[in-house]
């Protein structure tokens, strides 16, 4: 079967990484440096997640124990972005 | 993305499915006549699979929804079989096929005159034939990528005839389509220098007309000026001992089709 020269991606595959991710609820566990944060998942695994750029450009403070929405990347389920924070 | 070289056993595993895909391919060689629709030599392969070990590679390749490509005349790959479309007297098919198994993939195609074919017809299959033997010869350790391209173009660009560029050769070994890129035209001396272990789909594809491409639907390629299209193609090795053509028995030797 030949290849296309340019490989184009497929219909409905936007190729933006950000909109393939996974949203779920999360609990901050521990920060981290450098704007990690270690979180807990609803289904009880821990990820490490980093702030979005949205959230740091608007000085979002997350503490431990806050409870935030965490995006999970299809292809590395063990790193997310917190891309909220709940009150 | 690297290119990937293959170990002796692994050249073993390719050449083994690539055995399956050559029987496949002579089997239906032999049953092209006027008459019979794309879809049953599809159905024909999908038979001769079921019984053997391994799976078809395209059925389900960026979801390609057939075992076999079936390209006529003017189209050039990726013709989908249909029950509709009936070979006739005159024409001439490409037979496109792969297989994977325990992970390694084989590659292959023919185009196969419909009963009696016009004497251009025959030399358009013949020239594109010749082309792949000479793009195979090729396929020796120290050579360059543009060797391999340069060896197709000339030969096709010298009997009047246009060599495809939107479709390329490609690398093959646990994925269908892996690096490099081989196109079916360059320049001597130019790009990657070939390495024993590596192993690439040569696949020329040839315009008896004008070398551009239209696109019929998302798989379907066709000549932009109606001309009949000639496929042929191997998957060869580059080994200590000069080219291994993969997908057919060692013993065979003499013209690649």
């Amino acid at each position: 079967m030949a290849r296309p020269i340019r490989e184009e991606k497929k219909k409905g595959d936007s190729g933006n990484s950000k909109e393939d991710a996974i949203e779920v609820m999360a609990t901050v566990i521990e920060p981290l440096p450098n704007a990690m944060f270690r979180v807990e998942l609803e289904n009880k695994h821990q990820v490490l997640a980093h702030v979005s750029g949205k959230m740091r450009k608007n000085f979002i403070r997350i503490l431990a124990g806050d409870k935030v929405a965490v995006e999970l990347s299809p292809y590395d389920l063990t790193r997310g972005r917190i891309v909220y924070r709940y009150k | 993305m690297a290119i990937h070289l293959r170990s002796a056993e692994e050249l073993e595993k390719m050449h083994r499915a690539g055995l399956s895909v050559h029987e496949v391919l002579a089997t239906l060689r032999s049953v092209v006549k006027p008459g019979i629709s794309t879809m049953d030599l599809e159905k024909l392969a999908e038979e001769k699979i079921a019984g053997r070990p391994g799976k078809a590679a395209f059925k389900g390749y960026r979801g390609y929804p057939c075992v076999l490509c079936t390209s006529v005349n003017s189209e050039i790959v990726h013709g989908i079989p249909s029950p509709k479309r009936k070979l006739r007297e005159g024409d001439i098919v490409s037979i496109d096929f792969g297989m994977e198994l325990e992970g390694y993939y084989a590659d292959s195609a023919v185009t196969v005159p419909v009963g009696q074919i016009q004497p251009e017809l025959r030399k358009l299959l013949d020239v594109t034939r010749e082309s792949l033997d000479r793009a195979i010869d090729k396929m020796r350790a120290g050579n360059r990528l543009g060797d391999v391209g340069h060896a197709v173009q000339s030969w096709v660009e010298q009997n009047g005839f246009s060599v495809v560029r939107e479709f390329v050769g490609h690398g093959i070994g646990t994925k269908m389509h892996d690096e490099p890129n081989l196109p079916n035209y360059g320049d001597e001396g130019r790009g990657a220098r070939l390495q024993e272990g590596m192993v690439i789909a040569v696949e020329p594809m040839v315009n008896a007309g004008r070398p551009e491409v239209r696109m019929r639907d998302e798989w379907v390629a066709e000549t932009a000026d109606g001309s009949p299209s000639a496929h042929f193609e191997h998957t060869v090795a580059v080994t200590a001992n000069g080219p291994w053509i993969l997908t057919r028995p060692k013993e065979m030797t003499g013209p690649s089709w």
